[in-house]
């Protein structure tokens, strides 16, 4: 017998009356997400976490007819489990299942539409962090991921068993478009991968798009004939507009480069997804910056935690990452970014509270993507870069390569050559990071640029603590 | 701190072609190279010989020397097919690779006799 139907009666409800379900059985097609909360005082936990299901998903404040004209059981939002923060009792945990079909396939922007949206200016809430999303298999297979993957990128670069080399151009802004190619092609030819766009050059009146990248193309072509080796440029087309985006990633293509650059928060999921389908069908790489992201994932209690973000990449599409390098310049706790460093080039990455991975996540046959360690690295990092990152990463320095006393050729080679020496180190069965002096130092010896990059930069630390930890007890 | 000195590279020299992993790195001692063959067979890839001329090294595709050495564990037996192709091809880069059939990759690649530059 079917249940009769529900009178409908107006007025305030509590969330929970609907919304909490702790013995909730999670289906393997949810959505599932955990938020940190933290709630206004008096607010009871059950009672915030209800309200972040409700206003994540189906609900409103107060009740309307046109809820009994849908079967609001199936689709609403549910919290089903709460925890403890360890070492913060200002805020807990919440875990919430969201039907699969209240999000359009292949969709980044209208998940993250409802899973960060208006629930997270709710006034019930003092503050609210995204921690982590569990993207069933059945949601992962409608999006397109990254256009190429790690594996194609190192058959079409012709580079295996080492991670790949970068350097971002300086000064990032001022430069003409001549002399910026002189910079590329000297980093090139010292043997680098890859040169990047800083994130601030887009197409500005010191050099415009359209004139970078040709000088880049011929910087591109010689360094390529005079090493014998690929190379590339991350050609930067974050544009103000979608249709400027497609312009120069056109003319990137008509030059015959193997990769351009994108800044996918900035420019946004939609811009990012659009390009990232535009790759794929012309056979362009696609490097991704994160400018904006610590705007939003900082923040402990607050925001949307790297995890996400990466997750949210890799489904937007993007064969590059940046993931921060946990021993330069910039933030990063190391167990957190292997954690999310797995997220991005990972088949199947399981729950591990010690990485701050809070659900399995399997993505199937998606490709992954190579992560990016950049910012404040120079040779003396090399050891612990290889350590932290393995083969698959692009290390991107930029005062580390460009900042040699002697040019960015010899800088560039002293970054080849200290990281060859150990990776080979490595595969010998040496600890990388136990005896990376002893290591960079015989490498030296064969190599003066070398020799003068570990004089440089011996002394140059960055001994800040992080800002952003992951949760653990105090002892 | 020593002089300045000039980055010695040119589209002239052939001596200035590189060939990828390790080839900036002095050519390895018999030693050396036995242990990234060890490496290699440790990380359950295939170890395959691939040789060229030097001056057709940019192509992606190098002569393969026989058939990849599939579930060959022997680093004796990988070394004697190595060094088997470099007499064979004197003056050739002879590139030693690990297919790793789990990733569809090559987990490895690197020059283990390097050729006359030309």
């Amino acid at each position: 017998m079917k249940p009769a139907a529900k009178a409908y009666s107006a007025g305030v409800k509590e969330y929970r009356h609907t919304y909490w379900e702790p013995h909730y059985d999670v289906k393997d097609t949810d959505i599932l997400a955990c938020f940190k909360i933290t709630p206004q005082p008096g607010v009871d936990r059950e009672e915030a976490a209800a309200a972040v299901a409700a206003e994540s998903s189906t609900g409103t404040w107060t009740t309307v007819w046109t809820d009994l004209l849908t079967d609001l059981d199936h689709y609403k939002g549910r919290a089903y489990r709460i925890e403890d923060v360890p070492g913060d009792d200002t805020c807990f945990y919440a875990f919430v299942a969201y039907p699969i079909d209240l999000f359009e396939e292949g969709s980044v922007v209208n998940v993250f539409t409802s899973l960060v949206g208006n629930v997270f200016g709710f006034k019930a809430i003092r503050a609210l962090r995204l921690e982590d999303v569990r993207f069933p298999i059945a949601y992962v297979m409608t999006c397109g991921g990254p256009p190429h993957g790690i594996q194609v990128e190192r058959d079409k670069m012709d580079k295996y068993g080492r991670p790949l080399l970068g350097c971002t151009i300086k000064p990032k802004l001022g430069l003409s478009a001549k002399n910026y190619g002189r910079a590329v092609y000297e980093c090139l030819r010292g043997g680098l991968d890859f040169t990047k766009d800083d994130e601030n050059v887009n197409s500005q009146p010191f050099m415009r798009w359209r004139d970078r990248f040709g000088f880049v193309a011929e910087a591109i072509r010689k360094a390529e004939a005079e090493t014998g080796e690929r190379k590339g440029h991350y050609l930067n087309v974050t544009a103000p507009t979608p249709e400027e985006m497609y312009k120069r990633a056109e003319f990137a293509k008509e030059l015959g480069m193997p990769i351009i650059m994108h800044d996918f928060l900035t420019g946004g999921f939609c811009a990012n997804t659009g390009l990232a389908n535009w790759c794929r069908d012309n056979g362009m790489l696609l490097h991704i910056h994160r400018a904006m992201h610590a705007v939003l994932d900082r923040n402990r209690h607050h925001g949307i935690h790297f995890r996400v973000l990466t997750k949210a990449l890799r489904l937007s599409g993007g064969d590059h990452l940046h993931t921060g390098t946990v021993v330069g310049k910039l933030e990063g706790d190391r167990q957190s970014t292997l954690g999310w460093i797995d997220l991005l080039r990972e088949r199947y990455v399981k729950e591990d509270r010690s990485r701050g991975i809070f659900f399995d996540q399997d993505w199937g046959s998606m490709p992954g993507a190579f992560a990016v360690a950049s910012g404040g690295i120079h040779v003396w990092h090399m050891p612990a870069l290889l350590a932290i990152f393995g083969d698959d990463a692009v290390l991107q320095f930029g005062g580390g390569t460009l900042g040699h006393p002697w040019g960015n050729a010899a800088g560039a080679a002293a970054n080849r050559v200290a990281l060859e020496a150990c990776v080979e180190a490595r595969n010998a069965g040496r600890q990388v990071e136990k005896e990376g002096k002893e290591i960079l130092t015989q490498a030296a010896r064969s190599s003066p640029e070398l020799k003068i990059a570990m004089e440089t930069w011996k002394e140059i630390k960055f001994e800040f603590d992080v800002v952003d930890k992951l949760d653990v007890a105090h002892a | 701190m020593s002089t300045m000195q000039d980055y010695h590279s040119r589209l002239s020299d052939p001596a200035s072609r590189k060939f990828g992993t390790f080839s900036y790195l002095p050519p390895m001692p018999a030693q050396a190279i036995r242990k990234q063959v060890e490496y290699l067979v440790a990380q359950g890839w295939s170890p395959a010989i691939e040789h060229t001329e030097p001056a057709h090294a940019f192509s992606c595709y190098w002569y393969m020397w026989k058939l990849p050495m599939f579930g060959e564990t022997s680093v004796e037996k990988v070394l004697a097919e190595a060094e088997a192709c470099h007499k064979a091809n004197p003056g050739n880069h002879v590139r030693l690779v690990g297919y790793d059939k789990l990733r569809q990759t090559q987990g490895t690649a690197m020059v283990i006799y390097r050729g006359n530059a030309v």
